[in-house]
Parts: structure tokens; sequence; C-alpha cells
């Protein structure tokens, strides 16, 4: 398995050959604050790349989430309906939100931890 | 850190879910500081104030605080504040993002005698707030406080200026102390509290208590826009007391009835009904969401909205705009909920 890739809109992903882990970003869950609820779409649904396919409401605000590669949904996080919070306290542990399977080839801008690290510091 | 008013203040510290169970269970610390603190200096401090504020104070004396709002001559609201009545005269703690409007306000229509001084940057303001601050907070000799009771003592061993007062529904103390022994005072009390519960808390816990507890926010819920008896805040508003500003409008609007009401709103978990989202009844707009989010404490989310009077009662279904999509509500009684608080004259009552 590769290492962990970034998208400009705080998703992370783990590849392992055609299953794709999809979560949301310690940044991102930082900046969110308490996680309350998660509307996750269905096994099965086809997403592109690029797609809004759920949404995360925190206390403070409601954000759209972003499928980072096209695919399948393979599975959803079911933990997360009654624990939001693992979104907070393990955003890339217990806190992973989607599987997907991959259709085609990963997209070309996403980040590796280190470009995704500088991505962020010019936004704190 | 999230600026507020031009402050910087830290919507939470650790979290704030555990942060609005702290202020529920036991007791959370606030730093407010950032609230507005006048001085009203003059012999004629009393007369003015009657004559600038909608509530009566000559229906409390000195060492007790009141609940207050300042409208303009057509009744719309330009702040809520707390008058504190100490033995050197009148303090006005007023919202952060008003101050200077305030000030101004204040400083047009008080006679030459009267002295308005803002004494915001010199005093710090902390809120412990909880059922046990009364026994947690390290003090001696404040047991007695009444509910709004207000007069000097001891915290920590410093000398502050302590009422029993507060923005979350619970039982608990505003403490005014000198900024540059705040730190101390702070650390003490924390100190005090560990292990029981005691959290510091942030700006996501102070909205979230204040909301169950139906206490308006301004700039939220409330506005020059809005007339103490829509935002359910009448009983503030003494007629008789005598001549004051807003008083004729006031008046009228009492007679002939407010057009709007604020009402609560109950949704299923993960709808939280956000500032401004239109409100429903049976496919009609009949309002729009003040205030709204998720209650930690209660298990599910919570509003404050503002609508056109008798057109939503307690116990009907409402919709309300949540993610571009219509939701369900349940108009529920206020305020969602009733915490330590002592007396039914506190701000909660609505």
């Amino acid at each position: 398995m590769a290492g962990r890739l970034y998208t400009k809109s705080h998703e992370w992903l783990t590849v392992d050959g055609k299953s794709v882990t999809v979560g949301i970003t310690d940044f991102a869950q930082s900046q969110l604050g308490d996680v309350v609820f998660l509307e996750l779409p269905k096994p099965g649904r086809k997403l592109d790349a690029g797609e809004s396919f759920g949404v995360v409401e925190s206390v403070k605000a409601a954000s759209d989430l972003y499928s980072p590669v096209s695919g399948r949904v393979a599975a959803v996080n079911e933990q997360l309906a009654a624990k939001p919070e693992l979104i907070n306290s393990d955003p890339y542990g217990d806190g992973w939100i989607l599987k997907l399977e991959l259709a085609g080839d990963l997209p070309t801008d996403l980040m590796d931890e280190a470009a995704y690290k500088k991505s962020t510091e010019s936004q704190t | 850190m999230v600026d507020f008013g031009g402050w910087e203040l830290p919507q939470q510290y650790t979290s704030i879910r555990d942060e609005h169970i702290a202020v529920r269970k036991a007791a959370g610390l606030f730093d407010i500081s950032h609230m507005g603190r006048f001085k009203v200096i003059g012999e004629a401090g009393l007369a003015f104030l009657q004559s600038l504020l909608t509530n009566d104070l000559s229906r409390i004396g000195r060492g007790r605080a009141q609940y207050n709002l300042m409208c303009n001559d057509q009744g719309g609201i330009l702040d809520d504040l707390v008058v504190y009545w100490g033995d050197d005269g009148f303090t006005v703690v007023v919202n952060a993002a008003n101050r200077e409007r305030d000030l101004e306000w204040m400083r047009s229509h008080a006679p030459s005698s009267v002295e308005i001084e803002d004494r915001t940057f010199e005093l710090a303001l902390i809120a412990f707030q909880g059922p046990r601050a009364q026994e947690l907070l390290p003090a001696k000799g404040l047991d007695d406080l009444p509910y709004f009771g207000f007069r000097p003592g001891q915290v920590a061993g410093v000398s502050a200026l302590v009422s029993r007062t507060g923005y979350t529904g619970e039982d608990g103390f505003e403490i005014f102390v000198s900024a540059d022994l705040v730190g101390e005072v702070w650390d003490a009390i924390l100190k005090n509290g560990a292990g029981q519960g005691v959290l510091p808390a942030g700006l996501g816990a102070r909205d979230a208590t204040r909301l169950e507890a139906a206490l308006r926010l301004y700039g939220n819920d409330m506005d020059d826009s809005v007339n103490p008896y829509e935002a359910g805040l009448g009983w503030t508003v003494r007629l008789d007391k005598g001549e004051f500003i807003g008083r004729d409008s006031l008046g009228r609007i009492k007679r002939d009835g407010p057009a709007r009401t604020m009402v609560g709103l109950t949704t299923a978990p993960g709808d939280i009904a956000r500032h401004g989202a239109t409100v429903r009844s049976q496919d009609r707009a009949v309002g729009s969401v003040t205030s709204g989010t998720h209650s930690f404490f209660l298990g599910h989310p919570i509003a404050l909205a503002l609508v056109e009077v008798a057109s939503l009662r307690v116990g009907e279904t409402a919709g309300v705009d949540v993610r571009g999509r219509q939701a369900s509500a349940e108009v529920v009684q206020l305020p969602f909920y009733r915490g330590s608080a002592r007396s039914a004259a506190a701000p909660a009552k609505s």
C-alpha cells in the first residue's frame, strides 16, 4: 500500500490495489470542530472524481465531501452514524468515511503529505 | 481562534462537546472579557439610565444587577445589557460588537453631569457557570449571594466584584477582576476544579448553553429591526416607570400586539437549522431561524426562530430549510433546558 494522498478539498485517501479508503484530514476536522452528523451515500453508488458525495455537519457549519477518485462505493463506515466524533478523534483511523472501488486511474492532482502540509500552512 | 467583535476568542479549548457537558454537569470557566464594560459616573446616573433603558432600576437597589434593553425611538433593540448597581455607582456590561455604538449612543443622550467611562480594557471579566459552581469556586463569603446579587469579594485570594449572574441557564458567578490579576484567578479556579469535571469553556459551549436556555443573542436573535415584544423580552419593558427612549412606540406595539414572535424548534439529529433558514407552516414561509446549533446535552439540534404571530404553536410541526431541502421541525416550549439558575426572574424567562 502506498502512503496517504490528499486533495485540495481536504480529503485523504489510501490506495490498496483497486480499493481506495477515503476520509477527511486532521486539518479539516480541526477547522470544522466537533462533528455531529454525516450524510453519506449508499454502497453501489458510482462517483466521479471531484463529485460531492455527502455532507459533514459540525457544530459550526455544514461542509460538502468530494470524492477524490472515480469509482463505485464499496462500503461506508457504519460506525459514524452513532459515533460521528470518530472524525475528530481518529480522522486517519476509525474515522474513515468510505471505501471505493477505483475505476480508471488516480487523478494527477492528488498531493503527497509534504505538498498537502505546505498547502494548509498558507490557510492557517 | 475566531474573531468576535474584534477579540480573538477560542471556539473551544479542547472540545465543544466536553466543555458543554462540563457546564451542565459540574462547571465551566468562560473568559468573557470581550464584553464591553462602562462605568456611569455622576449623581444623575440613576435618572439617566432610567431614561435610557426599558427595565425599571427602582425595582432593584444597591448590590443587585438587572437585565435590561436599550431601544431606539421606534422601539427597536439597540442592545441587551446588564446593569450592576454597586457601592460606587453603576456598571453596564454590553455586547462586544456593539461597544462603540453603545458608547456613542449613551454619551449623546447623557446630561452634562453624567460621564460614561469605558473600562473594558482595565477590568477582566470571567464567568464560572454550572450546577456545582458555588461548591467549586475557590472563594469565601459568596454562598449567600442571591441570584442577580452583586458585591465585592475575594476569589482565590484576589479582590474582585462578583455577581451571581450568567448566560448559560446554570447557577454561577461572573467575576470582575483587574486585568493584570485575572490569569492568577483563572488558573486557581481551574486548579481547584481539577478532577471535579471543571473545564475552561469556549464560545461554542457558550453559544450552545445559552441557546438551550433560550437566552437571546444580539446580532443573531435580535437587532434594531426587532422589538422586545417580538423577541419575547416584553418582561424587561416597564412602560409605567416614566419616560424613556422608545416608550411611546413600545406602548403602541404592546397595545396592538407584535407582528412576530420567537418560537423554539427541535429537529432530528443531523438536521441543524442555521441562522437565516426559512421556516414554514404548511408550505407557507412564516419566518426564519435566528439561532441554531446541535445540542450535545439534549442529543438533537435546537433552534430559535422569529415567525409571524400565531403561525406556529407548541406541539405543531413546522418545516425548516436544512442544506437546501425541507426538514421537519417540532415547535416546542422555551427554554429547551432549564438549568440550575435560581430565579424565574432571570433572562431565561421568555
